[in-house]
């Protein structure tokens, strides 16, 4: 591992038993079993015991569940009672000639695809007028513009509001009759722009993008910020000399030098835009409607279990919920690799 | 060539172009080249200002408007929200913000949340820290694989275990009951409380518990007196996060308590909603939303350096 100094320095400290001086050397004897396990517990009991009760939480409350998922995904079970019989792979066979199934999977597709893309984009964006956009200075050939961190503050704002809150504000933004959003094209004479937004069926998933996208901006900003003032402003200087523009410095030393922020970034953004539970099941009417249009696969899970009471198939959901995580995770990683640049 | 992009020999070209490859780009000339950048990067500057002010002004408006609109409606009453929804107050309503409070039960479900979030802060932070440092500084058999559980539980979406997590916790009676919730909370706060905070235990110098425990101090004594205190700033980032975490926290407790008296805020909210909208009471839901929304938003404005380093920090260790 990568510490492995201070490991190797550690280790020496946790095999003394407490008190003994570390140089003070013992006399070397054969040991008995009781010694043995005397010693035994002098090096393993403490690091047991720290342990134990972290450990037996997570085990219960988070490793099972995921494992009893992957075997409940074999079975018929209702959830409702507790006998239940082994079906092999019935309840994949059911997923793959269900409408419903494959229409979430689209939408789940859809979300993954655009969501990450757009948060992403407009964080590095903004980052980059921030830290670039200054007014030249003298002897600096770029700075970061006046007022940096209040935007940066007032972006972060939805980032540490409930996402229950942020589906509730754009709920009530969105409805068509008080809403915030008509009254407001109302009011600059854009009438003809007013829509039924969630109601409509083209439209409200995209309502919902906007605002997953519209959360998580901010948090980007301040990351990519974060990583962007770390670049020398050296390198800027020297290819605004020999005649680089800005957008190409963005795309030739900026991008590249963060793309390991921007994976990351990638990876957990996709991971939330495949969830969406919360932002469907309050936003939508149905919930996951007008017509399937913002079904998503983790309602689903939710549903099918608590109104339908098909827990197997369900879990059969999650299950493929899982795999289009792990298939998402390595297509970033294999188009993402580049060599690691250090500055 | 050679001797043009060297700055002794041209003293006028010295303060302008640093970068001898720009010299370069006259060749010939023997004066100084015709490469005068500054007064071409500060117009561009200008405009480039111009343009970035104004695109940031313009995402600031587009986060701060929904939010201030929010706690305008939350002063107006019924009706002005319906015939005006843009419009000032014609006086402050502060009652909507009473009547949410006490009758709609926001109070009660405020409550509810301060003591699950308390509870469960506690102990992710206490369990996490003393797994983290066992983890960190001990070598033992089954270390890595320990380590690599609590960590692989950061990249699995919570919505696969939910079903069975419900299950669980029905045969153990913990379904609707706040100490469910809590150990659920610290359940799922482990995986990135342990990935964290085992970076920073292995970053702290080791001599300081060296010396605790030649001067007799015990290992559960050397950890509580002598490395927690070392670790306070990263205790109070990832302290941060596990707070936002859980009091944001929606998916779990509307799947595993469902009692309607313990509800939690975020619950609480959401039911509301539903049953005034067909009431008509707007207005004490707007004064709900932001009941919900501002001790939030103050916290974070009182210390939004931590905040935002708190939040930041794990995506980019």
């Amino acid at each position: 591992m990568q510490h492995g100094k201070h490991q190797s320095a550690t280790a020496v400290v946790a095999k003394v038993p407490g008190g003994k001086h570390p140089g003070v050397k013992q006399p070397r004897v054969k040991l008995s079993t009781r010694q043995k396990m005397e010693r035994a517990y002098h090096q393993y009991g403490f690091p047991l015991g720290f342990l134990a009760l972290p450990v037996v939480i997570y085990a219960i409350f988070v490793i099972s569940p995921f494992v009893q998922s992957i075997y409940y995904s074999f079975t018929d079970w209702t959830g409702l009672s507790s006998d239940f019989k082994m079906v092999g792979f019935k309840n994949y066979d059911w997923l793959l000639h269900d409408d419903l199934f494959w229409t979430a999977v689209g939408h789940n597709v859809l979300l993954l695809l655009v969501v990450p893309l757009v948060t992403l984009g407009l964080g590095l964006f903004f980052a980059f007028m921030l830290n670039v956009g200054g007014r030249s200075k003298k002897n600096a050939a770029v700075s970061g513009v006046r007022g940096s961190s209040i935007y940066k503050v007032v972006y972060f704002f939805p980032q540490v509001l409930s996402i229950a809150i942020v589906a509730l504000l754009f709920q009530f933004t969105y409805n068509p009759r008080n809403g915030a959003l008509n009254a407001f094209l109302g009011g600059i004479g854009l009438d003809s722009l007013q829509q039924e937004w969630l109601a409509d069926p083209k439209l409200a998933l995209w309502c919902l993008m906007v605002v997953m996208v519209w959360c998580n901006v901010g948090f980007y900003v301040v990351l990519f910020s974060a990583g962007m003032s770390a670049i020398p402003k050296d390198f800027y200087e020297a290819a605004l000399l020999d005649g680089a523009n800005r957008i190409t410095t963005f795309f030739r030393i900026t991008l590249p030098l963060l793309w390991d922020t921007v994976q990351t970034g990638w990876i957990y953004m996709g991971i939330l835009a495949l969830d969406a539970f919360a932002v469907v099941q309050i936003m939508t009417v149905g919930p996951g409607g007008p017509a399937d249009s913002t079904q998503v696969l983790g309602y689903m899970v939710y549903t099918k279990t608590f109104r339908d009471g098909q827990a197997g198939r369900a879990t059969a959901i999650g299950v493929a919920m899982l795999i289009v995580t792990l298939i998402f995770a390595v297509i970033v990683g294999r188009l993402g690799r580049r060599e690691r640049l250090e500055y | 060539m050679s001797a043009q992009a060297q700055p002794s020999e041209l003293p006028g070209a010295i303060k302008e172009d640093e970068a001898p490859g720009a010299a370069g780009k006259a060749p010939g000339t023997g004066k100084v080249p015709d490469f005068p950048p500054k007064g071409r990067i500060s117009s561009e500057g200008k405009v480039l200002n111009v343009f970035s002010h104004g695109m940031l002004v313009l995402w600031g408006l587009l986060v701060t408007l929904p939010l201030l609109w929010a706690v305008m409606s939350s002063l107006k009453t019924d009706k002005e929200i319906f015939t005006s929804p843009w419009g000032l107050p014609a006086s402050l309503h502060f009652d909507n913000w009473s009547r949410a409070w006490s009758k709609s039960n926001i109070g009660d479900f405020f409550l509810n949340t301060v003591l699950v979030v308390g509870c469960s802060l506690i102990g992710t932070m206490l369990l996490g820290s003393m797994a983290a440092y066992v983890l960190a500084r001990f070598e033992f058999p089954g270390k890595r694989i320990i380590y690599f559980m609590f960590v692989g539980g950061m990249s699995f979406p919570v919505i696969l275990a939910l079903v069975p997590l419900f299950f669980v916790m029905r045969n153990m009676s913990l379904l609707n009951t706040y100490h469910g919730l809590i150990l659920v909370y610290i359940a799922y706060s482990l995986p990135f409380t342990v990935f964290f905070l085992t970076s920073f235990f292995k970053t702290l110098p080791s001599s300081v518990a060296e010396a605790a425990l030649i001067d007799g101090a015990s290992q559960t004594r050397t950890f509580f007196q002598v490395m927690l205190p070392m670790a306070k700033p990263g205790l109070i980032s990832v302290g941060i996060f596990n707070f936002l975490g859980q009091w944001n926290q929606y998916m779990l407790p509307t799947v595993l308590n469902t009692d309607e008296d313990k509800r939690m805020l975020t619950q609480g909210l959401v039911q509301l909603a539903a049953s005034q909208q067909y009431k008509g009471d707007w207005s004490a839901l707007f004064a709900g939303l932001v009941l919900a929304m501002l001790p939030v938003l103050g916290v974070y404005i009182v210390f939004q350096r931590q905040v935002q380093t708190g939040l930041t920090a794990g995506a980019l260790k």
